[in-house]
């Protein structure tokens, strides 16, 4: 299989994008990645979306951005799965590059939350919990992960107020990314006693979902090189899944997809997690964060709190997450996450990232899960 | 109408009907779709005797639940064995903890509005005896 | 009447509700609570309950002390004043939840507060006929006061099941049983009312102590008995003052009618009410001992049963919760967390 590179990335501010639609934000995003290609030259577009059906806001996006974007007529799809659409798509991406089917194809993740109210928009995230068997008692996504956190508490010996350390990271980390959602950083001490929104989940240590698009083109050996732009080699791609319910897991603290993704990513990229200097996780909360990094093999079960207490989670830490704000700082925004992960990576491996810089980066890593880690989707970077 | 969607669960729903495994004597909850190995599985009623594994209060719910607001959902460790997701009833919300033996109950989940159905599940409360 | 086989309750199960609000909180916020109050406290369903959710409950809980499977029921009849669909029988859920099977006999039934024994004097006929091994009749009401009303402060919610099957396997044997009804409207409800409307005085001596008296009267005369023949009395009960005055006009006395008389704490449960008086007589009645139930339901009727308790009950009785278990739960909430629950404020 060939390599496959990223030559181009674009994305919006992650915010309230009253006056867009999902197919609009998708171009001003694509835009910025084409960067002075010319889109005829894209051979498929890969669109995440976890919402779009869902909201009843525009299904088909494929179409709809392919059309809008100067692309009418391209190959182009959906995919869907959940908040690890932006991933999935990416792999897609990989696929038709490494195959030899398209020498260039564009991601692009959109998300367009904003157009329907609160209660709506929990119906539509608890869609990608088990239907049947766990949307249908009034679970929210938030409620999943904040079930998780108080059995982790109570398995590991840890206090709500000792997860701080992730939204707290976020935050600062966001204050330099000028398209974040959220750019001040937050006192610990408020995290603590902020407003529950699933107990023991409170509003500081819970992200916003909010609109956005982020595009990357994605390009082989030599369209990269007879194009000349700076680039980054995707060394490594890997799609798994797990069952749905949190129930029917082996160890519902236990992400084994995201564990099994990663593996088998920096397996193919002939890496391990200790070459990675700098991460991208799915980090809603403190707790998906903190479960993550052990299943990605970065802490051992039960020590990924404690971890981010140390400060190993900071730009100059051990273990840089979060970077570019994180779900919680930068902004959530579902399906594109994924996207909105790897063109932060591209922005530490070019150095780019001033006050959020992690020194010397030169191997990064991009998860993204649907659901609690139904799916897991995981590139890993390597900056040439 | 959602009509189809719930009474295809009643079963389980209504009665906390799992399967078991006619040889090895494994049960499972939700109960699964009978594909190559149908005739390995039984069904199977559990007591609905568990313990709390851990749980939260919905504070933001999804449309249709608000009338709710605040419930507790919890994942329940049945003693069989299996592990489900299900609301806790009869319980101050600041009652609830990990570990505290519940039962299963019958109640009414949602009322899906004039045209629509009564949807019964199963729920967990403090055991009664 | 009797069947020709002579039948009985194999088993019983009752379920109330853990909630509660005191007379005196209503009386707060309708008569600056002035004025006396007809019972202490009634039982207040919580918002995820109604009268499918309670029959279930009783009804599993009858089961249980009968030790039968549900699949040997050949009826499951459920009677209220508020079952939750207008159409769609409350049988067919309670039925699929108890596990029945197919093979079975599951409508509703309605007579305001006797729609229970209606199913159960149904049951027995079902029963004593062989058509049938056992039947479940069950009393169960989620029942509406209008705010403001003399009823806000009796109508509660509550369930009782009754498991009809063979004498020889009952542990209380159903002697004999009548009917007493006639056209009178002390108390109905129009179908697109939210509420039911009552006679006030029209409802105790024309209704509620005339068709009890007429009912208990020709039962005892039919058998040849005294009110003092019984150990128990047990009377429907939709305030405290009721039962005992109709107890004694028929000459029963106080103690007789002490152990079944629950609607001073759980107010009345309709449907549920007399039934769940027995349930309770029932949890503490010695074998030999003889119970005379009659029930009340507006419209108007009574319905009057002699029973002599078995063997059988002292091991059965444990195997289900006693109805003290529910009503020791006991968690009193204030009118706005009642009206929000019992659907009395108008959202829009």
């Amino acid at each position: 299989m060939q390599s496959v590179y990223i030559v181009g990335t674009g994305q919006t501010p992650v915010a309230e994008h009253w006056e867009h639609t999902a197919t609009v934000l998708a171009w001003q995003a694509l835009r910025g990645a084409f960067g002075t290609v010319a889109p005829e030259r894209v051979g498929a577009l890969y669109v995440a979306n976890a919402l779009g059906g869902a909201l009843g806001t525009q299904s088909q996006l494929g179409a709809a951005i392919a059309a809008t974007a100067g692309m009418r007529g391209v190959e182009a799809h959906v995919i869907e799965a959940g908040g690890a659409s932006g991933g999935v798509a990416l792999r897609q991406a990989c696929l038709a590059v490494a195959s030899g089917a398209h020498d260039l194809v564009a991601v692009v993740g959109v998300e367009k939350a904003t157009d329907v109210l609160d209660g709506r928009l929990e119906a539509g995230l608890a869609l990608g919990l088990d239907s049947d068997w766990e949307a249908v008692h009034g679970v929210t996504l938030t409620a999943q992960w904040a079930m998780l956190m108080r059995r982790y508490m109570h398995q590991y010996g840890y206090t709500a107020a000792d997860f701080a350390p992730f939204p707290v990271n976020a935050h600062a980390n966001g204050a330099a990314n000028p398209n974040a959602l959220y750019r001040f950083p937050i006192n610990p001490q408020k995290v603590e006693t902020a407003t529950m929104v699933a107990d023991p989940l409170g509003l500081l240590d819970c992200s916003t979902v909010a609109d956005g698009a982020a595009a990357l083109l994605v390009a082989s050996e030599g369209f990269a090189r007879e194009l000349g732009t700076r680039r980054v080699r995707i060394a490594g791609s890997s799609v798994t899944t797990d069952a749905l319910a949190l129930g029917r897991r082996a160890d519902p603290l236990w992400l084994e997809a995201a564990a099994r993704s990663s593996a088998a990513a920096l397996r193919s990229a002939r890496l391990t997690h200790a070459d990675v200097d700098v991460l991208e996780l799915t980090d809603p909360h403190g707790i998906a964060a903190a479960l993550a990094l052990e299943a990605n093999g970065f802490a051992e079960r039960g020590t990924a709190v404690q971890l981010a207490r140390e400060g190993s989670i900071t730009p100059h830490g051990s273990t840089p997450l979060a970077t570019g704000g994180g779900c919680k700082a930068r902004g959530d925004t579902v399906g594109a996450n994924g996207v909105y992960q790897v063109i932060e990576l591209v922005r530490q491996l070019h150095g780019e990232a001033q006050a959020a810089q992690v020194p010397n980066a030169r191997v990064a890593l991009a998860q993204c899960l649907g659901g609690v880690g139904a799916t897991a989707a995981t590139h890993i970077l390597v900056a040439e | 109408m959602d009509l189809a969607k719930h009474w295809r669960q009643r079963a389980a729903r209504y009665r906390l009907e799992g399967q078991r495994n006619r040889a090895t004597g494994e049960v499972r909850f939700p109960p699964e779709p009978l594909v190559s190995d149908a005739d390995a599985w039984e069904a199977f009623t559990f007591s609905g005797r568990g313990l709390v594994y851990s749980f939260s209060v919905v504070r933001q719910p999804p449309d249709g639940y608000e009338s709710q607001v605040p419930y507790v959902v919890a994942l329940i460790k049945l003693e069989e064995g299996p592990l489900i997701t299900a609301q806790i009833t009869d319980c101050d919300v600041t009652d609830v903890q990990i570990d505290m033996p519940v039962e299963a109950t019958t109640r009414r989940l949602r009322d899906l509005g004039p045209e629509g159905l009564l949807l019964y599940a199963y729920k967990f409360r403090p055991r009664l005896s | 009447m009797r069947p020709n086989k002579l039948v009985g309750i194999t088993g019983y199960g009752v379920y109330v509700p853990r909630f509660r609000i005191a007379a005196r909180e209503i009386a707060r916020v309708w008569t600056d609570g002035n004025g006396g109050v007809p019972v202490d406290a009634k039982s207040v369903a919580g918002p995820d309950e109604d009268t499918i959710t309670m029959a279930i409950e009783a009804g599993r809980n009858a089961l249980a002390r009968a030790g039968i499977s549900a699949e040997q029921l050949g009826a499951v009849w459920v009677g209220s004043e508020s079952h939750p669909y207008a159409v769609k029988p409350s049988g067919t859920i309670v039925a699929e939840a108890l596990g029945t099977g197919p093979w079975i006999s599951a409508a509703d039934w309605e007579f305001a507060c006797k729609a229970g024994t209606e199913a159960w004097t149904a049951a027995m006929g079902l029963v004593g006929s062989g058509m049938a091994s056992y039947a479940l009749a069950i009393g169960a009401d989620t029942a509406q006061g209008r705010p403001g009303d003399a009823l806000e402060y009796t109508a509660a919610s509550g369930a009782a099941a009754l498991l009809v099957g063979p004498a020889e396997d009952a542990l209380a044997v159903v002697e004999a049983t009548c009917s007493h009804v006639d056209d009178t409207p002390d108390f109905f409800r129009r179908a697109e009312q939210a509420y039911p409307v009552h006679g006030s005085r029209f409802t105790g001596e024309p209704a509620y102590f005339t068709q009890i008296r007429s009912a208990a009267a020709h039962l005892l005369e039919q058998l040849g008995a005294k009110p003092g023949d019984y150990t128990y009395a047990v009377f429907h009960q939709p305030n405290a003052r009721f039962p005992q005055a109709v107890g004694k006009q028929l000459g029963f006395s106080a103690q007789q009618l002490a152990p079944g008389l629950l609607a001073p704490k759980i107010g009345n449960t309709y449907s549920a009410a007399a039934l769940l008086g027995l349930c309770a007589v029932l949890d503490v009645a010695q074998p030999g001992e003889t119970i005379f139930v009659t029930s009340y339901g507006s419209g108007a009727g009574a319905d009057a049963y002699a029973l002599r308790v078995t063997d059988a009950i002292m091991e059965r009785r444990k195997r289900a919760p006693l109805t003290a278990a529910y009503l020791a739960r006991e968690t009193f909430v204030d009118y706005a967390i009642y009206a929000r629950w019992r659907g009395k404020i108008v959202l829009g």
